[in-house]
């Protein structure tokens, strides 16, 4: 009834079940949990079979003694008028009572200790089943908000992706420089090296032309006047030689 | 409090007439106070944390009660002495 117009403003089988939601929930003071504890005790009881509710109700007419009284005089008054009629089963409920009464005096303890045993340890199961979760929703909490913290951190992140990005471009413009410049370089030494080439081979071809043309130039009998000419002056250099010694 | 509201130990002797007229005798009516009446013995006796022998004795006594009530005209027969 008071929803909001715009969840009417749906389309009309979202609207009937978005609708259905909104009631409100959980206003009225019922609920079923936190159950209440149990009673520590139960009702007092004496000797096992009348409750102390009755004691009590007979105490300020008749004291103390009251009650035994009446259950005395109850008891006699239906023996007598044989309202309650003394047979076999008497013997046996007799018997059986007694049986069931030394068996609770003595094992009653034993079993009660046992019994609490059992619901302790229940209950210890159950604490350790809460205790564990609401630790482990603790963790949880205090993991969200370190999570929390740390992505703050985004901006620090941030700054060294773009750093190494622009060492990334950088080394890839310097590469390819490095790359320019030896290629640029492997030309010019190709063309120096030609030129080179080119200047020896010219050295080496004069050369060996002006060589062939000299050694055909030489005739015999220049040949043999400067054989001549040679072993002259070797005589005189020879002579100077002696003298100089 | 209101009369019909209250427990049956709560009323006194003189106003138990009318009491006995607020009641609900129909059927749903008497279902609701068996309910009521089970219910609270059961929270006074038995679903306690340490209770004793005395939950289950109360309950066997009343239906030790109640049987040698519906066995008696049989059991009349096996009187002892004709005349009381």
């Amino acid at each position: 009834p008071s929803a909001p117009a715009a969840l009417r403003a749906l389309p009309p089988p979202v609207a009937v079940g978005v609708l259905h939601a909104t009631r409100p929930l959980h206003t009225t003071q019922q609920s079923l949990a936190p159950v209440p504890p149990l009673p520590e005790k139960g009702g007092e009881v004496r000797h096992g079979l009348i409750p102390e509710e009755f004691f009590q109700f007979l105490y300020p007419k008749t004291g103390v003694t009251g009650p035994y009284m009446l259950g005395t005089g109850l008891l006699l008054y239906l023996l007598s008028k044989e309202i309650y009629v003394v047979n076999h089963e008497t013997a046996a409920a007799a018997c059986i009572l007694t049986v069931i009464i030394y068996g609770i005096k003595k094992f009653g303890p034993e079993v009660a200790a046992f019994a609490d045993k059992l619901n302790e340890e229940k209950m210890a199961s159950a604490l350790a089943l809460k205790n564990n979760s609401m630790q482990a929703l603790q963790t949880a909490i205090e993991e969200e908000k370190k999570e929390q913290w740390r992505a703050e951190g985004r901006s620090f992140l941030f700054d060294a992706k773009r750093n190494n990005i622009a060492m990334l471009l950088e080394a890839n413009y310097r590469e390819r420089l490095l790359t320019v410049y030896s290629e640029v370089k492997k030309r010019l030494d190709y063309q120096v090296a030609m030129q080179t080439l080119k200047r020896q081979k010219e050295q080496d071809h004069m050369i060996q032309w002006v060589e062939k043309n000299v050694v055909q130039s030489i005739t015999p009998q220049q040949q043999k006047e400067s054989i001549a000419k040679c072993i002259l002056d070797l005589k005189a250099l020879s002579k100077s030689a002696h003298a100089a010694v | 409090g209101p009369l019909s509201e209250r427990p049956l130990m709560e009323v006194r002797l003189g106003e138990l007439h009318t009491w006995v007229s607020t009641c609900n005798f129909s059927p749903q009516g008497l279902l609701g106070a068996m309910q009521k009446a089970w219910s609270s013995y059961c929270a006074k006796y038995i679903h306690v944390r340490r209770g004793g022998p005395a939950g289950i004795s109360m309950l066997l006594a009343g239906y030790c009660l109640l049987s040698y009530g519906w066995n008696y005209q049989h059991l009349k027969q096996y009187r002892w002495r004709k005349y009381h």
